[in-house]
Formats: structure tokens, C-alpha cells, sequence
């Protein structure tokens, strides 16, 4: 940019003044952030923090490989698996009714003059009120405190899984549900049949596929997620590495590193065949 | 039709595969279900909620908490705002423009990042930073960068190299073909995943308190280990509030960004 300037002035950016400006304003903002979330990049290269991560990288290699381990790592990759399983199927019971409720296309009163429209209305706000308050606390604080209230393991990531990607489902379900044409449904419903029916012939034809791919995208989330739950005891693979962190065994929070690519990896191929047959 | 007819046979496998790996799951987990709605675990259960209340209200307890939502924010935005630098820097390379070489060890960083969770990172920037917001606000940015960086790169690729030629033609250098002809183009589409992004770790910075990254996250974390539920609830409270202003401010963004005639 300077080259040109320098060349021929009246190339100039006519913008730049504003740009700088705002490059300042961002710069003038941030400062105050950095200063609150104690910024100082300084501590990084503090002998001390660099003698420990160093050590801690240089035990990377090679990844822990005692038969003990791995068994240990297999159990906790299965545990890990199973709890994103079950936990998106029981978020999927959950979803499924809030959704219906929660579709303005599934409205019997919206297709004419009826009587029960504000009742209808009240109860689809009620119904999304709920899908939110699911959705507002985070998947691992839900797992936090079912470990703190009865020391589940597991089962709280479960839980946890289910309360809020039941309310997520939910959400995305019905919002995919409306965005479909409503005209088929309509003429269902107009032609007398009922709600489910409508659903089943009018609204899930035209909207199968979006569902199914949001599920599996959703599963996909739920391995990560219930990885992340470990963190706080919900077991599985994340607590394997809390436990190598905090007992400082590099060797295998690196077998766990390597496990958890893997995994992602695995969960991206399992998910593609999955949309591309059953989408 | 007999394409159609194994399409459906495919999919009626896949039904039952998920059938199989939902029950597998439940019973590989023994989840008792039913021991946790028996007398003795709900009475505990109750007794757990019930301490929650009422939560702690005071004004010297507010303002702390007031004080971890702001560094909250504030681990969030700095997680954001380092990664649009560092992963434009190196989505570059990762799109090729600085030539094939450099362009896989680019996207080989950028996956390595991504892959890695933000709550991993913070557990191993906890060794490398001590405990506090620094450690979150680190792990954010090393995950950001990778998944903000790959964002960019595709951007960069799916861009038109019309504008480009065209500068190139009235010989513009390279840095002012970049800035004056690609630049424009994708800039729209980078802040709408950046902003995406800040969404989703104003999220990921409440709870990486948990494994010591400062913030709303640490302080539940340290109240429920002693058992002070009533200060707890109030954590609890002001992470919801966060969540869903959150939530409802991005969806007002998005709403008001895709109504603009384009």
C-alpha cells in the first residue's frame, strides 16, 4: 500500500483516516479487557512456567503405551462414546414433543377463525420459555453439579447431555419444522385431519433431511462434549486426562490426545455416512 | 427402483445400527435409572437443591460477581479478537497464497488447534500461565485460531480472483491487490464467523473457570467445593443471564445483519 502511495499520492486510501481510527478505538477497548483478564504474556516466559511446560512437552514423546493404560483408555473411550449416545437419545425423547408443541405450522387455530388461537399461542411461548431455560445453563455445569449432588459419574453426563441438547434439539427442530412450506400441512389440517398426521404427511417430508443432518451434527457435539464432561467427573476420556494433567503424566495425556483426533476423526466419518444414508 | 430400494434397505440398517448402539450405550453405562428416583436419592437430591436457596444477595457478593461476569466477557472478546489476527495470519498459507509449500504445515497447525478443546488447552496453559483468566484467555484463542483461521482460509479460497486480476492489470502490487481487491469481498463473511465465534465462547469462557481459567466458571467452582451453595446459586444465576442475553442479543444481530438488502 505504501509503495503505491509513494508513487502516485493520489492513490491514497481515501478510507485510511477512518480505518485508523477505529484500529485505535478496537486498541483503546481492549486495553481495559487485558487489564481485567490479567493479560500479561510476560508470565509465559517466566523461567519457572517454562521449565514446567517444557517438561511437560518434552514427556509427549512417546505416548504412553503400558498395556495397564490402554486398557484403562479403552474403557474410558467406550464410556466416553456411549455416554454422547445415550445422552443425545434421551435429548431426542425430550426434543420431540417441545418441538411439535413449539411448530406455529402445526396450529389448528391458524388455518381460520377459531376460538383457542391465544390459548395456542400461550402455550407454544410456554413451551419455547422452557426449550430456552434448558439451553441457558452450559452442558458441563448441568454435569458439575449432578456429580457434586450425588457423585453419578457417567450418569451425569448423560443428564447433562439430555437436559441441554434437549432443550437445543428442540429449538433447532422447530425452527427447522417452520421454515419448511406450511401448505401441505395447512391442507391437512383443513381437510380435518389431526396434528400428527399433518406432521408426519405435511411437515416431516419436506424437512427430513435437515432434521436428521442437525441430529447427527448434534452427536458429533455430544462426543466432544462428553469428552469435556470428564473435566468435571462425569468420567470417560476427559477425566483420563484431568487425572494426567493434574498428576503431571505427559506420556499419557498424549495416548489420550492421540485418542480424542481419533475420535473426532471417527465421529466426522460415522456422521457423513449417516446424513448421506438417511438423508 | 431397485437404486431407491437399497437406498432403503441402506437406511433401515442404520436405523437399527443406532437402535443397537443407543441400548449398547445404556447398558455399557449401567445407568440405574430407577435408584435415582428411589426415596433415599431424592430426599438427597432435595436437600442439594434446597441449600441452594435462597441465594446470596448481598451487595459485597454481587459486585464480586459482577466483577468475574466483566473478566468473563472480557476473557471472551481478547479470546476472539487475538485469533482474528493470528488466524488470518496463518490462514494465508492455508489457502495457498504464499505458494504450495508452506501451504500444508499451515492447515496442519490450524487442525491441531481446532482439534484440541478449549477446556484441554486451559487445563495445559493452567501449567504454562499459572491459574486465572490468562490461562482462559489463552486456551480461547489457541482453539479460536485454529477454527477462525480454517474459516478464513475458505473464504480466501471461494473468493473471486476477478478483482484481483483486474488490479493486477493496472499493475498493482501484491499487498494492494490483496487489500483493495480480495479483502472487500470476503471481509463481510469473516466478521459474521467472527462474531459467531465470540457467541460461542462468551459460552466456552463461563465454564473454563472450571479447570482454572478464571472468570464466573472459577468461582462456582470454588464455592460449590465448599459447600457454599447460597453464593453458588448467584454464580449460577449470572452465568444464565449471560447465556441468554447472549443468545438473544446474537439472534437479534443476525436477524437485523440478514435483513439488510445485499
Amino acid at each position: 500500500m505504501s509503495a503505491v502511495a509513494a508513487v502516485r499520492p493520489a492513490l491514497r486510501d481515501p478510507a485510511a483516516a477512518r480505518r485508523l481510527g477505529w484500529a485505535i478505538t478496537a486498541l483503546v477497548l481492549l486495553w481495559p479487557l487485558g487489564r481485567l483478564a490479567d493479560f500479561h504474556p510476560a508470565t509465559l516466559l517466566a523461567p519457572s512456567n517454562l521449565q514446567v511446560l517444557g517438561t511437560f512437552l518434552a514427556g509427549y514423546l512417546p505416548p504412553s503405551m503400558a498395556p495397564d493404560f490402554l486398557r484403562e483408555l479403552a474403557t474410558a473411550t467406550l464410556t466416553t462414546l456411549a455416554i454422547a449416545t445415550a445422552g443425545i437419545a434421551l435429548a431426542f425423547v425430550i426434543a420431540v414433543p417441545l418441538a411439535i408443541a413449539a411448530t406455529r405450522s402445526l396450529s389448528v387455530a391458524a388455518i381460520g377463525p377459531a376460538d383457542g388461537r391465544w390459548r395456542g399461542r400461550l402455550l407454544r411461548q410456554a413451551v419455547r420459555t422452557v426449550t430456552v431455560l434448558l439451553r441457558s445453563v452450559p452442558e458441563i455445569v448441568w454435569a458439575l453439579l449432578f456429580v457434586r449432588a450425588s457423585g453419578l459419574g457417567p450418569a451425569a453426563g448423560v443428564l447433562a447431555l439430555a437436559i441441554t441438547y434437549g432443550g437445543m434439539l428442540a429449538k433447532v427442530y422447530s425452527e427447522i419444522l417452520e421454515s419448511a412450506d406450511v401448505r401441505p400441512a395447512r391442507a391437512l389440517l383443513q381437510a380435518g385431519s389431526g396434528r400428527l398426521a399433518a406432521l408426519c404427511f405435511g411437515l416431516l417430508p419436506l424437512a427430513a433431511d435437515e432434521l436428521v443432518s442437525y441430529t447427527v451434527y448434534r452427536w458429533e457435539c455430544a462426543v466432544r462434549a462428553a469428552v469435556v464432561m470428564g473435566f468435571v467427573g462425569a468420567g470417560g476420556l476427559g477425566q483420563l486426562m484431568d487425572q494426567a494433567i493434574k498428576g503431571f503424566v505427559p506420556a499419557e495425556a498424549s495416548s489420550i490426545s492421540l485418542v480424542f483426533f481419533a475420535l473426532v476423526l471417527l465421529a466426522d466419518a460415522i456422521s457423513l455416512v449417516l446424513r448421506k444414508v438417511l438423508a | 427402483m431397485t437404486a431407491a430400494r437399497s437406498h432403503r434397505a441402506a437406511g433401515l440398517a442404520c436405523l437399527a445400527a443406532i437402535a443397537l448402539a443407543v441400548v449398547a450405550s445404556f447398558h455399557y453405562l449401567a445407568v440405574d435409572f430407577g435408584s435415582l428416583f428411589e426415596a433415599g436419592a431424592r430426599g438427597r437430591m432435595a436437600r442439594f437443591v434446597v441449600e441452594f436457596f435462597p441465594p446470596d444477595l448481598s451487595p459485597a457478593f454481587l459486585r464480586q460477581v459482577g466483577i468475574a461476569a466483566l473478566q468473563t466477557l472480557a476473557v471472551s472478546l481478547l479470546g476472539t479478537a487475538i485469533p482474528v489476527v493470528f488466524g488470518g495470519l496463518l490462514a494465508l498459507p492455508a489457502a495457498g497464497r504464499l505458494g504450495r509449500a508452506p501451504q500444508w504445515p499451515a492447515r496442519l497447525a490450524l487442525n491441531a488447534l481446532r482439534s484440541v478443546p478449549e477446556l484441554v488447552w486451559a487445563a495445559l496453559m493452567v501449567l504454562a500461565a499459572g491459574l486465572g483468566p490468562f490461562a482462559g484467555t489463552l486456551a480461547l484463542a489457541l482453539h479460536t485460531t485454529g477454527v477462525l483461521g480454517r474459516l478464513f482460509a475458505e473464504s480466501l479460497e471461494n473468493a473471486s480472483p476477478a478483482p484481483e486480476a483486474a488490479l493486477r492489470d493496472l499493475g498493482a502490487g501484491r499487498v494492494a491487490r490483496f487489500a483493495y481487491g480480495t479483502l472487500p469481498l470476503i471481509a463481510p463473511q469473516c466478521l459474521g464467523y467472527t462474531l459467531y465465534r465470540w457467541e460461542m465462547n462468551i459460552r466456552m469462557a463461563t465454564i473454563l473457570g472450571f479447570v482454572g481459567g478464571g472468570g464466573l466458571g472459577q468461582m462456582l467452582y470454588f464455592h460449590l467445593s465448599l459447600f457454599q451453595q447460597g453464593q453458588a446459586a448467584t454464580v449460577l444465576l449470572a452465568m444464565a443471564l449471560l447465556v441468554l442475553s447472549d443468545d438473544a442479543l446474537s439472534g437479534w444481530a443476525r436477524r437485523s445483519l440478514s435483513a439488510q438488502p445485499h
